[in-house]
């Protein structure tokens, strides 16, 4: 069973009468444990998907099954606990809490769970690890660099163990090495924990770290392809 | 999600705009204040005049001239001369009031006294040993005025340490004469200071009863009677005696047309009572006015704060909080500021009040107790917190229905 599954997924968004089609059937898989990158120019829908996908918004047409339910059997309430549970995001722009220690903000998640208390602190400190930022932990999140708030988000997204990770363009606002970096990260995760990434972005580079990409275009998938010469994690052990 | 994360988070959210949330409560705070200065004050005044009523003592019944005044325009009702000497014979019979223990007359008025080349205005009153019982007025000096001196029309005179401070100054006035409308008076005792309350002994000359009406005042009628039951169980009855002897003195057969009217202490301090709380409640209610002007207040800053933190709740919706955990959040936010608000005007108000007391019993010499009324301060936090409850939840509705996709892709 995919752990993603789409069938003529549409979504149109509609402004004082004026109505703008986003996405204009959609039909792709997404196992359990890939990582997919998702490319396309601006408008082609790739954020609008991600947000369907990521249960953040819904369709207008067409079905989505996650985990082999139909998100149109879902309640608003099941939606934001599948989102805390098994859903984890990292945005272009942060979005990280201001005024708000690393170990706060990375923590968010697990007071919307029901996860034990007992257990967040380690669980917390154990995703702020795994993104190299433990010495870093009591910093407001205003004190760090770009690419350290990214890594932060990025502990955000896994501290509550979610099955897939929805990414989009975390590399946007970061330059080439902290870019990099993120990158790292992410593709260790999925080597590692064997997280399922579904990632958009626009820089070839940057997607060619995934097993497949997605090219989009006015709302339709124009291409789906393996990726032949995939970034290896060992390349960044040199 | 817990209470107590909902709480953290709360206040996380108010502490970062920590001027704005200061600026916000301000109406909560100065409703408060109010409230709770006024209960303070209230309930200081209440015990005041209670404490004088019931130094009275519970077998007391004050007879006085006119209607009970049942509104402004009844207060010149009062000033009738509708109790005379005939009365004062009739409510002595033991026929008409067995239960009678002492029945004495009071006059009240003002006249001024000289003493070689000092001379002083003051209160005059006619009055006779019950008056001493009353009022608990304790003397420094010499003795209080007798049945004998009331029997015999004496000139002596009782005087508060104040008169005796302007007229004698250091030295000795017992025994020494004052004149009081081209009368000679012999000063036969001295108030304690500090006599005071209802009524300032400190600027009283206090002479028999029946002196007072002939040479001073003038008049052949009572300002009061005061009469002693034998016992507090027979007031009641006492006080029906009474009430039927006088109308019997007057001829009047309907209740209704009374010439005078008689209270015991307890219903003084019954009226007081109502008195005060009907003038405490209005002031209350003038109060929770601005409390309303408050509750405005912060639901229009609230909705201010939503709409800045549009991402904040669009972040915590992508990330697993449900509506319901935002509007809690929201709530929670608008009624910590209230209740601080609350808080902060409880300790306003009381403070405010004590200062007061400090002044009232400093400055004008009265004996104001201070009072913390535990119930208005619990009334108070709790009104401020259902203003933040009431206030709160329009904004926080608007904060939970964000849908997380508007609200991340807010700038």
């Amino acid at each position: 069973m995919a752990l993603i599954e789409t069938k003529d997924l549409e979504k149109t968004f509609e402004d004082e009468g004026v109505i703008t089609p986003a996405l204009q059937g959609i039909t792709f898989n997404v196992e359990k444990g890939e990582f997919v990158a998702i490319m396309g120019p601006s408008g082609s829908g790739k954020s609008t998907m991600l947000q369907i996908l990521g249960f953040l918004d819904r369709q207008t047409k067409g079905t989505y099954k996650f985990a082999g339910r139909e998100m149109d059997d879902f309640s608003e309430d099941e939606l934001a606990h599948t989102r805390n549970k098994k859903m984890g995001f990292i945005f272009q722009s942060f979005n990280l809490l201001p005024r708000t220690s690393v170990f706060e903000n990375v923590r968010l998640p697990l007071i919307y769970s029901n996860v034990p208390e007992s257990k967040w602190k380690s669980q917390t400190e154990k995703a702020i690890q795994a993104v190299g930022l433990f010495h870093r932990m009591n910093h407001e999140s205003s004190q760090l660099s770009g690419g350290e708030k990214q890594r932060v988000a990025i502990a955000r997204a896994l501290v509550n163990k979610p099955e897939i990770i929805f990414a989009d363009e975390p590399t946007g606002n970061l330059d080439t090495k902290s870019g990099q970096a993120i990158m790292e990260i992410l593709h260790n995760m999925h080597e590692k924990e064997k997280i399922t990434i579904l990632l958009i972005t626009h820089e070839t580079y940057t997607a060619e770290h995934a097993e497949r990409i997605i090219k989009l275009r006015d709302g339709k998938i124009e291409t789906d392809s393996k990726v032949a010469n995939r970034h290896g994690a060992k390349d960044f052990l040199k | 999600m817990k209470t107590k994360h909902l709480i953290k988070i709360a206040f996380s959210g108010l502490t970062g705009n920590k001027r704005r949330a200061a600026l916000t409560i301000l109406g909560i705070v100065i409703g408060i204040t109010a409230i709770m200065l006024i209960m303070s004050l209230g309930q200081g005044a209440q015990n005041l005049i209670l404490s004088q009523v019931q130094n009275m003592g519970a077998k007391i019944i004050i007879v006085q001239p006119g209607r009970q005044p049942s509104g402004p325009s009844d207060i010149a009702q009062s000033m009738s001369d509708s109790l005379k000497e005939k009365d004062l014979i009739a409510l002595q019979k033991k026929s008409n009031v067995p239960t009678l223990a002492k029945i004495e007359a009071l006059n009240v008025g003002g006249a001024t006294a000289s003493y070689e080349n000092e001379t002083y205005r003051m209160s005059i009153f006619g009055a006779s040993e019950l008056l001493q019982k009353i009022y608990n007025v304790q003397l420094t000096e010499g003795r209080f005025i007798t049945d004998d001196d009331v029997k015999n029309r004496a000139d002596v005179v009782v005087i508060g340490s104040k008169i005796k401070q302007e007229l004698f100054g250091e030295s000795d006035a017992v025994g020494e004469k004052i004149k009081i409308k081209s009368r000679n008076f012999r000063v036969v005792g001295i108030v304690k200071k500090g006599q005071s309350g209802f009524v300032n002994f400190d600027e009283a000359a206090i002479v028999p009863y029946t002196t007072s009406q002939q040479y001073i005042f003038g008049i052949k009628h009572f300002h009061h009677l005061l009469i002693e039951a034998t016992s507090e169980d027979v007031v009641e009855q006492t006080l029906q005696d009474v009430q039927i002897t006088l109308r019997n003195s007057h001829g009047i057969t309907d209740p209704e047309k009374d010439d005078f009217y008689a209270t015991t202490s307890e219903s003084a301090i019954d009226q007081i009572n109502t008195i005060t709380t009907i003038l405490t409640l209005f002031l209350v209610s003038v109060a929770a006015i601005s409390l309303v002007v408050g509750g405005i207040g912060i639901m229009n800053i609230m909705l201010v704060s939503v709409a800045e933190r549009t991402r904040e709740i669009g972040l915590r919706k992508a990330l697993g909080a449900t509506s319901m955990n935002i509007l809690l959040q929201f709530l929670a936010e608008s009624i910590m500021l209230t209740a601080i608000g609350g808080a902060v005007g409880i300790f306003l108000g009381s403070s405010i009040s004590f200062l007061t007391t400090i002044i009232l019993t400093q400055f004008l010499g009265l004996d104001w107790p201070f009072s913390f009324p535990l119930s208005a301060a619990l009334i108070g936090l709790a009104v401020a917190a259902f203003v933040g409850l009431v206030f709160g939840i329009y904004p926080a509705k608007q904060a939970a229905k964000k849908s997380p996709i508007e609200a991340l892709r807010y700038e």
